[in-house]
């Protein structure tokens, strides 16, 4: 008996328009509404909708064995209620089926883990939270932004309370271990570990439809037989991706989403199964320990965090950036906090990288920018302004800690006045009863 | 295999881009080993660098006989070349000159820059190619720019040979469009006639094609190089009197180079950064108009105009810069941003660049962009990492632009040409 289990992101950032020096101090309004609306009703129509019914299809004709487990950022998800609420609709009614389980991730898919503990805490219970308020469940498998992950990492996402997490199943950590069983933390045995099995994720998402490929075309059924003839130990198959393959990456036309309705036939036909990855890690053991010391993710050739900090360039926006996170905690500003989210988003940094030859044409596929420079000049015009906000709030000279102090004071005599103001109004209004009752008597 | 090659410009003496080009582009074609350079020039000084290429003078070229001793070819002469190589020059004489203005020794004078009767001095330079044609023995003639086209059509049509010329700009480059049609009727010759045309960037290969009607087959780009700078210049101390940041503009102040753009983009640039200053180094015919336009934008007191710098001062002017600009509305390709990236400088080049097609370590905009071009010069010197990144960087790139390579492209050229 295998298992297949199939986890896929969503995530859009808030890309920022062209936003000049001379905006600084003059123009706080950061985003490019325009170019945001076009690419995410863009990609909706393409393929999140589609392929939502596709899923929906699967899990009714497998009577419930599909099963399928999502990762939607904060980010993606407030784009999507504003642009394309009708995705949020469908994505209730797969919910309702019970066969669909969502993963906690930051909240803007940031790279807060790698810089801010605190903050990386905040955005993890702030996107909890919004899974809870739109699909009424509370994620108990974590998967980090890009499926970063590293041995400091595990421990507090244990601490958070999390019995799982998602990450690569890198080469060169793996070395000759297999991806396709379940590991557990090095720093917390009850933290388990489900690896990406890149081999066959990569065969769906970039080989599905190229012609060159030794195995074109791609069959529900050669793609069944593949795993079933993995060896029989090997019980568990982690294909995790971008939900942009279906549609987008691979576009309709390439026959992907028949491809992917016929595989829970064929998986019957073997005896595979569907899980999603709360249920692998309550019904599958740990063989190992498996241990990273150094972050990897999904990203690139080298499966490191080379993506998004690989230059001097993205090391500058990101420590700018996250050296501010302390005082921008302390505001209370709706507009900064608000701002605070959506600049954290890694594509940001991703934007940002100077890496040449396949990956870096990735990189600048995905790039509203002409150039890695010109999406830092960009960002760090923007981050400029919106720290002169921040630092507006309240004045430099006082330390965050003196600060947050000063704070709790303001709070706490504020709430001991409004006791007192409500005592206040409650003697009044018992004396005003006194006086009508004095004022009655003699009556 | 040996080449002849008809050039305007050699260093020390060089008044533009086209010496440089052609120096090192010789130079790196000695590299790959195995090639034998005649490089001709109006006027040699004598301090030219012979080491790897046989220089011939046009105006030490006698065209009329003349009976002359060894001694006085010497003392004349002996400067720049052997006697003996004038005597083997006079036995090809091929027609009567005797009309033409020549001097005692039977050579036409050249001043080897651009003087007003520059179309006479251009013909007179290809009927001294006439006679060194005779002379000399090649496999290929290799023409630098169009000042030398008809010097190397003449070649082609005593000894057969095949012609390559190199086209270093156009009169579509120079003139924003509006081309002199003697010019452009020499240029449309020498491409006519060339078996191969080389062009320093695909910016150039087009305008080749689409503007003079030429096969595309015909074309090749060949990007320039950078000579590696000299220790001495790398050591050179350079220091500045303020603390604030320099943005340079190094060019002839020309409608070519388009200064406005960077007057314009200065004036954005200090509504909101104070600790900066501009400067535009060089001379040209605009220079007194943006003089006008840096007053009337109330900058002046921040813009400096250093006038033609000559020499050293030219890295001692980069040396203290924190960003270059280049805002060329159309450049072949642009030797200068190379140079200012060798000694560290960030560098600001227009998208209508030939240098931008192989520089990446540098940030591109368009020439009219002045907004894009203020945010550049803005974020260098206001975000410390853009800086170093582009300072470094940009070095170790163009470390790796080497004549060499660019000096073996021709050479694969010349062999399939040849057949040798």
């Amino acid at each position: 008996m295998k298992t297949i289990c199939f986890y896929f992101q969503i995530h859009q950032p808030f890309r920022l328009k062209r936003y000049r020096f001379f905006d600084i101090g003059r123009d706080h309004y950061y985003y490019d509404d325009f170019n945001n609306e076009e690419i995410i009703k863009e990609i909706a129509r393409k393929s999140y909708i589609p392929a939502n019914n596709a899923i929906l299809e699967m899990i009714k004709s497998s009577e419930k064995q599909f099963k399928v487990a999502f990762s939607i950022s904060g980010v993606a998800l407030e784009q999507l209620e504003i642009y394309v609420p009708e995705f949020i609709d469908s994505m209730k009614e797969l919910v309702a089926t019970g066969c669909v389980e969502f993963l906690a991730e930051t909240y803007s898919h940031s790279l807060s883990s790698l810089k801010d503990p605190e903050e990386f805490e905040r955005q993890v219970k702030m996107h909890s939270d919004k899974i809870k308020a739109l699909f009424g469940q509370t994620p108990t498998v974590f998967r980090n932004t890009e499926l970063i992950y590293s041995d400091d990492l595990s421990e507090q996402i244990s601490y958070m309370g999390f019995k799982g997490v998602i990450t690569e199943g890198a080469k060169h950590i793996l070395g000759w271990k297999s991806p396709n069983y379940v590991y557990e933390s090095a720093t917390n045995p009850n933290l388990k570990i489900l690896l990406k099995n890149y081999k066959f994720s990569d065969d769906i998402c970039f080989n599905f439809s190229k012609y060159n490929w030794s195995e074109y075309p791609l069959t529900a059924d050669k793609f069944i037989n593949w795993i079933s003839t993995l060896p029989e130990s090997e019980r568990v198959v982690n294909l995790f991706m971008n939900y942009e393959v279906l549609g987008s990456m691979q576009p309709a036309g390439t026959g992907i989403f028949d491809f992917f309705k016929a595989l829970p036939r064929f998986a019957k036909e073997k005896s595979i199964n569907f899980m999603t990855p709360s249920q692998i890690i309550d019904n599958y053991q740990s063989v190992g320990v498996f241990s990273v010391t150094h972050p990897i993710s999904w990203a690139d050739e080298e499966r490191d965090t080379s993506a998004w900090l690989g230059n001097t360039l993205q090391k500058e926006a990101c420590d700018r950036l996250y050296s501010i996170g302390e005082r921008v905690r302390l505001c209370k500003d709706r507009r900064i906090l608000q701002d605070w989210d959506y600049l954290q988003s890694s594509d940001h940094f991703y934007y940002m990288s100077t890496k040449r030859k396949s990956d870096g044409a990735m990189h600048q596929l995905f790039s509203p920018y002409d150039s890695p420079y010109e999406a830092f000049t960009n960002y760090m015009n923007v981050l400029s302004d919106f720290i002169i906000r921040v630092q507006q709030q309240y004045p430099s000279s006082i330390e965050n800690e003196e600060l947050n102090a000063l704070l709790t004071t303001i709070q706490n005599q504020g709430e001991a006045i409004q006791k007192l103001e409500d005592k206040i109004t409650r003697m009044k209004d018992a004396s005003k009863i006194k006086e009508k009752e004095k004022e009655a008597k003699p009556a | 295999m040996k080449a002849l090659m008809f050039g305007w410009e050699f260093p020390p003496h060089i008044l533009g881009g086209l010496g440089t080009a052609s120096y090192g582009l010789t130079k790196g074609m000695a590299m790959n080993g195995d090639m034998d350079i005649t490089f001709v020039i109006p006027k040699p000084f004598g301090d030219e660098d012979k080491s790897f290429a046989n220089i011939i003078g046009a105006t030490n070229t006698p065209i009329v006989y003349k009976d002359v001793d060894w001694d006085m070819v010497e003392r004349r002469f002996g400067y720049c070349m052997n006697p003996q190589e004038y005597f083997d020059l006079r036995k090809h004489i091929y027609a009567d000159f005797s009309y033409l203005h020549t001097n005692d020794m039977g050579c036409i004078e050249f001043s080897g820059k651009y003087p007003d009767n520059l179309l006479e001095e251009i013909n007179n330079y290809s009927i001294v190619a006439g006679v060194i044609a005779r002379k000399e023995q090649y496999d290929v003639i290799h023409s630098h720019d169009w000042l030398t086209y008809p010097a190397g059509i003449h070649a082609k049509q005593i000894s057969g040979k095949p012609l390559v010329i190199h086209v270093h700009a156009t009169d579509f480059d120079r003139s924003r469009g509006n081309v002199n049609p003697q010019v452009f009727a020499i240029e449309k010759n020498g491409m006519d006639y060339a078996d191969h045309i080389i062009t320093v960037s695909n910016l150039t290969r087009k305008t080749v094609i689409e503007k003079y009607g030429v096969d595309p087959a015909k074309v090749t780009t060949v990007h320039n190089a950078v000579e590696p700078m000299s220790q001495e210049i790398l050591n050179m101390a350079a220091s500045r009197g303020t603390d604030e940041k320099v943005v340079t503009f190094l060019g002839r102040i020309t409608m070519q180079k388009g200064p406005e753009y960077f007057v314009e983009a200065a004036a954005k640039v200090l509504q909101k950064a104070k600790n900066v200053r501009f400067v535009m180094a060089g001379s040209g015919d605009m220079m007194n108009e943006m003089i006008r336009l840096a007053a009337r934008r109330n900058i002046a007191d921040k813009f400096h105009f250093t006038g033609f710098l000559r020499g050293n001062a030219v890295y001692e002017m980069l040396k203290v810069s924190d960003v270059y600009v280049m805002p060329s509305v159309s450049e072949p390709f642009g030797i200068s941003p190379l140079e200012a990236m060798q000694v560290g400088v960030p560098t600001i080049i227009s998208k209508q660049s030939g240098c931008a097609e192989i520089l990446h370590h540098a940030i591109k905009v368009d020439y009219w962009d002045i907004d894009a071009m203020a945010d550049a010069m803005y974020s260098i010197i206001t975000y410390p990492s853009l800086y170093r990144y582009l300072k470094e960087e940009g070095k170790t790139e163009v470390d790796e632009i080497k004549w060499e390579y660019a000096g073996k492209k021709v050479i694969d050229i010349y062999k399939r040409l040849t057949g040798l």
